[in-house]
């Protein structure tokens, strides 16, 4: 209920501060992304309780400054006052603020033990960060989904035409946000992404999960997700990692489990045949 | 400030050897020349700087590549970072606590008035060292201001000369920081106890002591990326047994403090300058003192927040959020100061005031989006977008630029002995608050929406934002052309200042000096009640 209605001032609370014509045309534009995965949902409302908190600060401490700038300026022949300081108010504004921080701490830090808690998944996947394009490996995992796809490769690459890049073709719906081969995963599962990288530091992020992770090299690091619906998600590398930086995004693609199940063994006999094909070209 | 009493000054005598010229600059030892020094290297470095920033701009108006190259562009946000940090807005507020703080509290000098020449002096080779890293083969290091490895172990010989301009840039810091805490602590007029200090004077001297304690460690972190780069060592790459992620904690416990290098001594121009136009002394002065000293302390244990999503322990990101929302009580106590030192004064709005009251409101605002940054979860969303972009901005240049400006129009008079032209000044203060917000406010929006930062090109719906922020960059950038002018015709040909222009200014330049200050500032020291 709270939720709802916080979610509803978030949509709301950041145009309020810019009062522009388009908003309305196009909402996400304002705000955090449409969350789908409950950890995302979570980060949204936190934004939403914080951003309300620090607005309610900001309108009251330069709503005095304002109306000193009115009323006690020397031109309206406002003579100025000799007092320079007030302990009272002074142990007052040092001692409230303290616990309006502790009020934001307190789901904060459910938001960050809910985030990290990547047990138990039903899915496990690694993802490499590559200079300039992501590696995705299903592993065998423990989960209700061990079996699936164990095993299944995917190399997932910006599928943007240069032309469009520098100009010389119209820019797709998607620019810069396409890739040839798209991570699958299954709706209502628990997905672990076990994260690294190849070469230098990327980050894999995509905003709508809430996830964003660095993939440090010669490490691994683990996030996880749970998405709520069926449909395409678009994310791009955050963290710098060279001259494609810009040009590495991340789709994935979230289906129905029998429709993943059918896409998985559809896809396992095609890298088997590819690899098959792959193995016998290296021996002639 | 406290009344003087026994000041007799004689400005023209025996000022000994002066070299004409050229070599009187690079001979000086005048804390004045060398504070002068200081401020023009600053605008140089700015402009320099500035000019990159045009450049990613240009390239950031539409969607597609039509300016320069990805490899350029990378190396002009590395640049465009390392020089407004390095070259900027540090020399700037070097060149004031040069001029200021022999003034303030009573002193003819800088104690060690050879090593501030060649604390200055170190910068120039530094600062060619930077620029010309674009021009040797590979260019300047594509790999943004923070240098991290791996990357940075890929870069060219550009990153070697980056690393030895920071090692100069680190030695020309820590020499001047030293000098400024010698001077604080031993060269005070009789009467000025510590207590006394004008508040400038006492957030220079704990920001030298910040600098003192973590330039090294940034000159320690380049050097393990240059024996990594050359000389076989691995503490950064894992096959060899290191950790990319234990450079991002070395450069941090550098760049947290750093931050606050640049925001205390703004803090302390501002404080000066507030008091000066509500006619009415600083609100809670003790508590002023106390809330720096805290911040600097604070922003030792708080290194981790710019690494929520390196891959930190569950417990280690609570703890880094923990720590980072305390510093918005000091931080709130400061700003609840300078609005009770308003309250009930008798305000008038010239330049400087403008300027500090654009410092106050705009630095509240990115001190809030600070909060936001800090709660980690929300931080995952928002790490290395255009959010954080937008809020270091508010924070360095509507906060710590700002207060530069406020600190020039205030002092132009006493450094000149000319007013500049107020007519002019609120012109440059308009429009430089107009198009920063134009630049900086839609960012935010640019990076809950999910634009990544340092990205050449972005995706169609970032458009419109991009466009905004980027006419708003031009536009500042060629406001600041107006300020290059004002000082120079204030140099020029500006009306004669009085002694003390301002009706509420009370710290010892305005009170015991005549305008414009003499070579040496205080001969015999006064005696401060």
């Amino acid at each position: 209920m709270i939720k709802t209605l916080l979610r509803k001032i978030g949509a709301g609370a950041l145009p309020m501060l810019v009062p522009t014509l388009a908003w309305a045309e196009d909402k996400a534009k304002w705000n955090l992304q449409e969350p789908h995965t409950e950890v995302a949902r979570q980060m949204y409302d936190l934004h939403t309780i914080v951003l309300i908190i620090c607005l309610v600060i900001f309108i009251g401490v330069f709503g005095v400054m304002f109306y000193s700038m009115l009323k006690h300026r020397k031109s309206v022949g406002h003579q100025a006052a000799q007092f320079h300081e007030n302990t009272t108010v002074e142990v007052i504004w040092t001692v409230v603020p303290f616990f309006i921080l502790i009020g934001m701490a307190w789901p904060a830090t459910k938001g960050v033990l809910s985030m990290r808690d990547a047990s138990s998944p039903d899915l496990t996947i690694k993802v490499t960060g590559y200079q300039w394009k992501w590696g995705y490996e299903y592993l065998k995992g423990e989960g209700d989904l061990s079996g699936v796809a164990d095993g299944m490769q995917i190399y997932s690459t910006l599928s943007t035409p240069r032309e469009q890049i520098y100009g010389n073709a119209p820019k797709g719906e998607h620019y810069l946000l396409e890739v040839d081969n798209p991570l699958v995963v299954p709706v209502g599962k628990k997905v672990r992404v076990l994260i690294t990288a190849n070469d230098v530091l990327h980050a894999w992020w995509v905003p709508a999960f809430g996830v964003k992770q660095d993939a440090v090299p010669g490490f691994i690091r683990d996030s996880w997700f749970k998405v709520d619906k069926p449909g395409t998600f678009r994310g791009q590398c955050a963290e710098l990692c060279g001259k494609e930086h810009g040009f590495m995004p991340i789709v994935v693609v979230a289906m129905e489990q029998k429709e993943f199940a059918d896409w998985a063994a559809k896809n396992k006999v095609a890298t088997a045949s590819t690899a098959t094909a792959a193995a016998t070209a290296t021996a002639k | 400030m406290s009344a003087v009493i026994g000041h007799d000054q004689d400005h023209d005598h025996g000022h000994g050897y002066h070299p004409g010229g050229l070599m009187r600059w690079v001979k000086t030892t005048n804390h004045k020349d060398i504070g002068t020094m200081y401020l023009w290297f600053s605008f140089v470095m700015f402009l320099v700087g500035g000019f990159m920033a045009m450049v990613i701009r240009a390239e950031l108006f539409i969607p597609g590549l039509q300016v320069v190259n990805p490899e350029i562009f990378n190396q002009m946000t590395t640049l465009h970072g390392l020089i407004m940090v390095f070259g900027a807005i540090m020399p700037a507020f070097v060149g004031f606590a040069n001029w200021l703080i022999p003034m303030q509290i009573g002193a003819p000098d800088m104690a060690f008035p050879r090593m501030n020449n060649w604390s200055f002096w170190l910068l120039p080779p530094a600062a060619t060292l930077l620029v010309l890293s674009l021009f040797v083969p590979g260019g300047a290091p594509g790999v943004g201001w923070t240098l991290y490895p791996p990357l940075s172990i890929q870069q060219g010989m550009g990153m070697d000369l980056t690393i030895f301009a920071i090692h100069i840039l680190g030695m020309s810091s820590i020499m001047g920081s030293i000098n400024i805490v010698t001077t604080i602590l031993n060269l005070r007029a009789p009467g000025m106890t510590l207590m006394k200090m004008p508040l400038f004077v006492w957030t220079w001297l704990i920001t030298a002591y910040l600098l003192i304690a973590v330039m090294p460690v940034l000159a320690g972190a380049v050097t393990m990326l240059l024996t990594d780069r050359h000389f076989g060592t691995h503490f950064f790459n894992a096959a060899g047994g290191g950790d990319p992620v234990l450079f991002q904690h070395i450069f941090w416990f550098f760049g947290h403090p750093e931050v606050y290098i640049i925001a205390i001594p703004a803090f302390g121009v501002v404080s000066q300058v507030i008091p000066a136009f509500s006619r009415k002394p600083l609100f809670g002065y003790t508590s002023m003192v106390y809330a720096v000293a805290s911040i600097a302390i604070l922003s030792f244990l708080v290194w981790a927040h710019h690494m929520y999503t390196a891959g930190l322990p569950t417990t280690a990101q609570l703890y880094y959020m923990y720590a980072t929302m305390l510093i918005a009580v000091p931080t709130g106590v400061k700003v609840f100061n300078w609005v009770a030192t308003m309250w009930k004064g008798s305000l008038s709005f010239e330049t400087p005031m403008l300027f500090a009251m654009g410092f106050l409101f705009l630095f509240t605002l990115g001190g809030f989006t600070g909060l936001v940054l800090a709660v980690t979860p929300v931080d995952i969303q928002l790490h290395d977008t255009y959010y954080v972009v937008a809020h270091f901005h508010y924070v360095m240049v509507a906060g710590a630029l700002f207060s530069a400006f406020a600190g020039v129009y205030f002092w132009l008079p006493k450094w000149t002995g000319h007013m500049y032209d107020e007519t002019l000044g609120k012109w440059h203060f308009w429009l430089s608050f107009i198009f920063f917000n134009m630049i900086f406010f839609v960012q935010h929006f640019l990076g809950l929406a999910g634009m990544p930062r340092r990205i050449p090109d972005y995706a169609p719906q970032f458009t419109d934002f991009n466009m905004i922020s980027s006419i708003g960059a031009f536009g500042f950038g060629l406001s600041q052309l107006l300020f290059l002018y004002i000082v120079l015709k204030c140099i020029r040909s500006g009306e004669k200042a009085p002694q003390k222009p301002w009706e509420g200014a009370d710290s010892l330049e305005w009170t015991h000096l005549p305008t414009p200050a003499p070579y040496h500032s205080f001969e015999t020291p006064p005696v401060v009640k």
